[in-house]
């Protein structure tokens, strides 16, 4: 029970990491990026060849993942979605299918469709003993790495002028150019710092789950979606506590109910808090004016 | 010829996507005869029928009602799973292969339809991007469902099991038809190209005639704007509810057609990848477009064939295309540079008449 409480937390703690680039892009550029999940995969590969092939050590090869994927954010926004700026909602949402598919197809021929195992980083380092269980160190990590992300989100979006401008341009982005903030800079820097935090997510998902393919970020990826509607999507504390909740309803599902049955069982839950809340846990609702 | 001159737009719209389908019915079936059809792309021929019917049904959703769903897979797999369950235990009381058939495809729409109610009440209910996830949702439930289905028939009749076959409970001469994540195996070949071509000529009827009658019309009232639709007494859950739920019944009717093409069928054909294939079919034909959703259908998945020379390169070159189409056909600049150049072609073909003369 416990043991699966705290697997079922490190889960989600990975999905709100996830979950963060989801939510800070829909609410800053009003689109799904669906190409964020294979980010995951690439950063989860840069840190497998970093370790594996250049024998660098983890910390160096969580560093290189993170300033690939950054790059790539800002490169994949500024070529693929920065000129659909104006285009309706459903040509960025395939052109964002057609990155995602870009990416992995890039990543099939590189690394091939072999299942690459990825190295346990936090082999040296003791679990916690708890009652009659002991807590993994990439647990623990996961959960601190959640936690800090979240803090130091938080106090970027509310107390620095990057922050506030991010804010200012999810608000509206007409007023935000009127009030002289570069309305491109604050999207490109949001892809920047999702596609970033992917990357971490990409190690700590691929450390927790050791198996790497091109296809690794896709499920994550569509999940950690849902875990961001969950929480109301575009509020940042609402993709915490959706993460959190999806990865401990899907470890209890598996654990309880029906080992198949998990992702149907994550996805009902879905169905019902929108159905009873439409715009999520901690999401407010914009009312429709004629 | 007054007569044809006189007709209505929407009318000759019409006219036209019968005659494309006709069009191509003739020309495949000529090639055919004629033997300059190659074997994959002959294996393909159904397929490319299930998915222009699967395009013109997310079509009807997306374009005319304009919901954004990304679950059409789930209605396939219905339609598929359910119509090769109709064909294989009527094996024996059905002689007739097309009878079946035709019996598999009612019954798998039938189903879907069924399915499409029970997900569209409460998905209805949402809008925009929740409405979409909440479909998504859907379809990877479906499909996680459709994982764990085990069905089996016997003398008794069907046995349904979620856990697996020895929880059939069948006698000795059972045959189990459904066999969770592995799928329906051992089916009989019933789809044919022609079986194919008449449905999606029925698909087309039943879209076209819909889209310009009086129910069409209160669809597209509440697309364009839910509020001034219902204030002048249009009922939207309802209108809402008839397009999904015909949609998803043909979704099914292609899903049967699709299955009974193939010996086996495993429920992850029908996933999120696949619900994404179609919608990238009606947003690349044009949205609301019904002549674009089956060229788009049909090209892109021959494409891939056509690109098999380029083995491992084939699904990235696919990408890029998906990408430089839609930044090419969305991107205002890019637009004007376009126009531009078809602008500066008809002035030098101006410029060359003039000094021809």
């Amino acid at each position: 029970m416990l043991a699966n409480l705290i697997n079922g937390i490190s889960l989600g703690s990975v999905y709100a990491i996830i979950a963060l680039g989801y939510t800070m892009v829909y609410g800053i550029a009003k689109m799904l990026n669906f190409a964020h999940g294979d980010v995951i995969m690439v950063g989860g590969y840069i840190a497998f060849c970093s370790i594996m092939y250049l024998g660098w050590p983890p910390a160096l090869a969580v560093i290189a993942a993170m300033v690939v994927c950054t790059v790539l954010g800002i490169v994949i926004e500024r070529l693929a979605y920065k000129p659909l700026r104006n285009a309706t909602s459903l040509a960025v949402l395939i052109t964002a299918i057609g990155v995602s598919y870009f990416l992995q197809n890039v990543a099939l021929l590189i690394w091939s469709a072999n299942t690459k195992v990825f190295p346990n980083i936090f082999e040296k380092l003791p679990g916690i003993p708890l009652g009659d269980t002991t807590i993994a160190p990439v647990n623990v990590i996961t959960v601190l790495a959640n936690i800090v992300i979240m803090i130091v989100l938080t106090l970027f979006t509310t107390k620095t002028k990057m922050g506030k401008a991010m804010r200012a341009v999810s608000e509206d982005k007409g007023a935000a150019t009127l009030m002289g903030i570069n309305v491109n800079r604050t999207i490109s820097l949001t892809f920047a710092i999702g596609s970033g935090l992917a990357a971490i997510a990409g190690v700590l998902l691929c450390t927790a789950y050791p198996t790497l393919m091109p296809t690794t970020g896709a499920m994550p990826g569509i999940k950690a979606f849902t875990a961001a509607v969950f929480g109301g999507i575009g509020s940042i504390p609402g993709a915490m506590l959706g993460g959190i909740l999806l990865g401990v309803i899907e470890i209890f599902g598996k654990a309880y109910i029906s080992t198949q049955l998990s992702d149907a069982i994550v996805f009902a839950v879905l169905i019902i808090v929108l159905l009873v809340k439409p715009t999520g846990l901690l999401g407010h609702k914009v009312h429709e004016k004629v | 010829m007054d007569k044809l001159k006189n007709l209505k737009k929407s009318t000759k719209v019409s006219f036209l996507n019968y005659g494309l389908v006709l069009l191509f019915f003739i020309v495949v079936t000529a090639l055919a005869n004629t033997g300059h059809l190659t074997r994959s792309l002959q294996g393909q021929l159904i397929p490319i029928v299930s998915y222009i019917i699967m395009a013109l049904a997310l079509n009807l959703v997306v374009g005319i009602s304009g919901e954004l769903s990304l679950g059409h897979a789930g209605f396939m797999s219905v339609g598929a799973f359910s119509g090769v369950v109709v064909s294989m235990t009527t094996a024996n009381s059905i002689p007739n292969g097309g009878l079946r058939l035709l019996l598999a495809i009612v019954i798998g729409a039938l189903l879907a339809g069924i399915v499409g109610v029970i997900i569209g009440i409460p998905v209805l209910r949402l809008n925009g991007d929740y409405l979409a996830i909440v479909t998504l949702a859907f379809g990877e439930i479906i499909k996680n469902v459709m994982n764990c289905l085990y069905v089996g028939v016997d003398g008794a009749g069907l046995h349904v099991s979620f856990k697996d076959t020895a929880s059939l409970g069948m006698a000795v001469d059972g045959k189990v038809l459904i066999n969770g994540p592995m799928g329906a195996t051992g089916i009989q070949k019933l789809s044919t190209f022609t079986g194919g071509i008449i449905l999606l000529l029925l698909v087309l009827v039943v879209i076209q005639n819909m889209v310009n009658s009086r129910t069409g019309r209160a669809i597209m009232a509440i697309r364009d704007n839910r509020i001034a639709a219902e204030a002048s007494g249009v009922p939207v859950t309802k209108h809402k509810l008839i397009a999904f739920v015909t949609s998803a019944a043909m979704a099914g009717a292609a899903g049967a057609l699709y299955a009974l093409n193939y010996s086996t069928i495993a429920p992850k054909k029908f996933d999120f990848n696949t619900s994404i294939l179609i919608l990238v079919f009606v947003v690349l034909g044009g949205i609301g477009n019904m002549t674009g959703s089956i060229i788009a259908a049909a090209l892109l998945t021959i494409l891939p064939e056509m690109l098999r020379k380029f083995a491992d390169y084939r699904m990235l070159i696919y990408a890029i295309v998906l990408i430089v189409v839609m930044l090419a056909t969305n991107n205002e600049k890019i637009r004007a540079l376009l126009r531009g150049l078809g602008k500066k072609n008809k002035d030098a073909e101006v410029k060359e008449g003039a000094a021809n003369e």
